[in-house]
């Protein structure tokens, strides 16, 4: 398959400060890639450096074939920075017009695009007036214009109801499945989960895993999480006989690896009476980030 | 390339229309302008001129402070508003490059100074017109105003661009948008008013002082409108400066003026990281 977005070797520093250190990734056309790493650990230099904002130290980024920064990669990639806002004095459409113009794309297609991401009936109010869930799908729109071969987003659910994430999670599938390459910078790991066909962590400045999560998930080979609740009142003679440590009055949680979650799941099974239930938690990305990113959470 | 260009400049152009900005330009222009002229009015008996030229007399002394507070309002925050909003990064993700997204609000920025300049000097040169009487000369002393205030109003415009490109945000922009503004408006002239005084009408006072004031572009253009009027000068009161100079050094230098700090605002946005 194609590359939509092709990083080798990349470095990036500010000054004495290194940003980004031999960083390589692939993104192919209808990828969804999910790009985690702490606050500073450089997602949003490599978005920069992708869209030809800022140089690269070394190493060489193309997007859609052609080199960063080149007139043709930047026609092929839309971008959503983080914490985006527009000038208040204009309207949607007028900023949505502006964005057509500046892509090249007739501005017949603007009423079009404020319907599909649901701004038809704000588009003449003045986007001061606008909430932050609002201003955001107007990001999104135009990031749909003249459908680009990447899409890069930075942070783009920060901030939104449930409902916004949703809907501009469905925008970005669609996008995927028009064959867009998708990379998002997120926090939401858990929004994440589901919604990425591969992850991406970045550890300060450097990428120390890219995979599917499933493979990454083995690789990293994370206990799994057995939660057994106890009949009646013998949650003790539980902990007993299969060891791990009391949650609470009546359950006990054991950890255990991958290999040997079967063996141990046949030895509860072989309590009978004494299990009121069992839950079988795998490690989540939540846990695999905390693994390859080294500690803290997000 | 023109295009995208146009673009920026139709979107600049209606905020400044929507922030009523290029009303209070204008009318802020006019209102000065009025008073100017009408309070001003004492001097044409006894200098043998009619009431437009000394309007413009007025008025050119008027423009030297405004105009470039006017420019630097409009420009200021620019570009350190652009970052500030994140816009910045994503228009240059673009094709838009950054001398497009420049020319686009100079554009924009110049023709809300060059509207509210014509309305505002245009409407009290009438006026005194008509209370007090034109002719030709007078006539052209009011369009060689309009005219180089816009050249002024450029040069400012660029000075704002730059420092808003250096600046880390809209409120240090503003900041350093005041400091040039007093250094080249005010603190210059001070500057070279003590150092004449000093000099007791020496080497400096003869030779130097003038092209001095030539060098700073509110000087260069109080001395054009100066010496392109004998009239205005008469009733303005500054013949000697200009004498000294050969005639196109202030129109060198209200020309000059806008192309340099374009080129130092193009250099500043380029050294930016969006």
């Amino acid at each position: 398959m194609d590359s939509a977005l092709s990083v080798s070797a990349v470095s990036k520093a500010y000054g004495p400060r290194r940003v980004l250190h031999e960083v390589s990734l692939e993104v192919r056309a209808g990828e969804r890639v999910a790009l985690l790493g702490h606050n500073g650990a450089g997602k949003t230099t490599l978005m920069k450096l992708a869209l030809g904002l800022v140089p690269a130290d070394s190493g060489s980024i193309s997007v859609g074939g052609a080199a960063a920064g080149s007139a043709a990669a930047r026609e092929a990639a839309a971008y959503l920075p983080e914490a985006l806002a527009f000038h208040p004095a204009l309207t949607g459409r007028e900023q949505l017009g502006l964005f057509a113009r500046l892509a090249g794309v007739s501005r017949a297609v603007v009423p079009g695009l404020l319907d599909r991401v649901g701004l038809g009936d704000a588009a003449d109010r003045r986007i001061g007036t606008w909430s932050k869930g609002m201003r955001q799908r107007l990001g999104l729109a135009q990031m749909l214009l003249g459908r680009p071969a990447l899409a890069l987003l930075d942070e783009p659910t920060s901030g939104l109801d449930p409902v916004s994430r949703y809907e501009l999670y469905a925008i970005v599938d669609e996008m995927a499945g028009q064959g867009t390459a998708v990379l998002v910078a997120s926090h939401a790991l858990t929004e994440l989960e589901a919604r990425t066909d591969r992850i991406a962590i970045l550890r300060e400045g450097r990428m120390v895993a890219c995979d599917a999560l499933a493979r990454l998930r083995d690789e990293a080979g994370l206990p799994v999480r057995l939660r057994v609740t106890a009949r009646g009142e013998r949650a003790a003679d539980l902990q007993a006989r299969i060891g791990g440590a009391r949650l609470n009055g009546a359950s006990v949680e054991i950890l255990c690896p991958p290999s040997q979650k079967m063996a141990r799941l046949a030895e509860i099974a072989g309590l009978g009476g004494l299990v009121a239930d069992l839950d079988v938690a795998q490690p989540s990305l939540e846990d695999i980030y905390r693994h390859y990113s080294g500690g803290a959470s997000p | 390339m023109i295009a995208r260009m146009l673009a920026i400049a139709g979107a600049e152009f209606r905020i400044a229309r929507r922030n009523r900005w290029a009303l209070t330009a204008a009318v802020l222009m006019l209102l000065f302008a009025l008073a100017l002229t009408f309070a001003g009015s004492a001097p044409t008996g006894t200098l043998g001129v009619d009431l437009l030229t000394v309007s413009v007399a007025s008025m050119t002394t008027l423009a030297v402070y405004l105009t470039p507070l006017l420019a630097l309002l409009l420009s200021f925050d620019a570009v350190a508003g652009e970052r500030e909003r994140g816009s910045l990064a994503l228009l240059l993700s673009y094709r838009l490059t950054r001398g497009e997204l420049l020319a686009g609000k100079l554009a924009a920025h110049l023709a809300v100074l060059a509207l509210a300049m014509a309305a505002g000097f245009g409407a009290a040169g009438l006026a005194a017109a008509a209370a007090g009487g034109a002719g030709p000369e007078s006539l052209a002393a009011l369009l060689r105003l309009i005219g180089s205030s816009v050249l002024l109003g450029a040069t400012f415009l660029a000075l704002g661009y730059a420092v808003s490109a250096l600046a880390g945000s809209t409120a240090g922009s503003a900041g350093m948008a005041v400091g040039i503004w007093l250094v080249l408006v005010v603190l210059y002239d001070l500057g070279l008013l003590g150092a004449v005084g000093a000099d007791d009408g020496g080497f400096f006072t003869q030779t130097l002082f003038p092209w001095l004031l030539a060098l700073n572009p509110a000087d260069a253009f109080r001395l054009w409108n100066v010496a392109g009027s004998g009239q205005v000068a008469l009733a303005s009161g500054m013949t000697g400066a200009a004498g000294a100079l050969p005639g196109g050094a202030p129109l060198a230098s209200l020309l000059l003026w806008p192309v340099a700090a374009f080129a130092l605002a193009r250099l500043a946005v380029s050294r930016t990281a969006p």
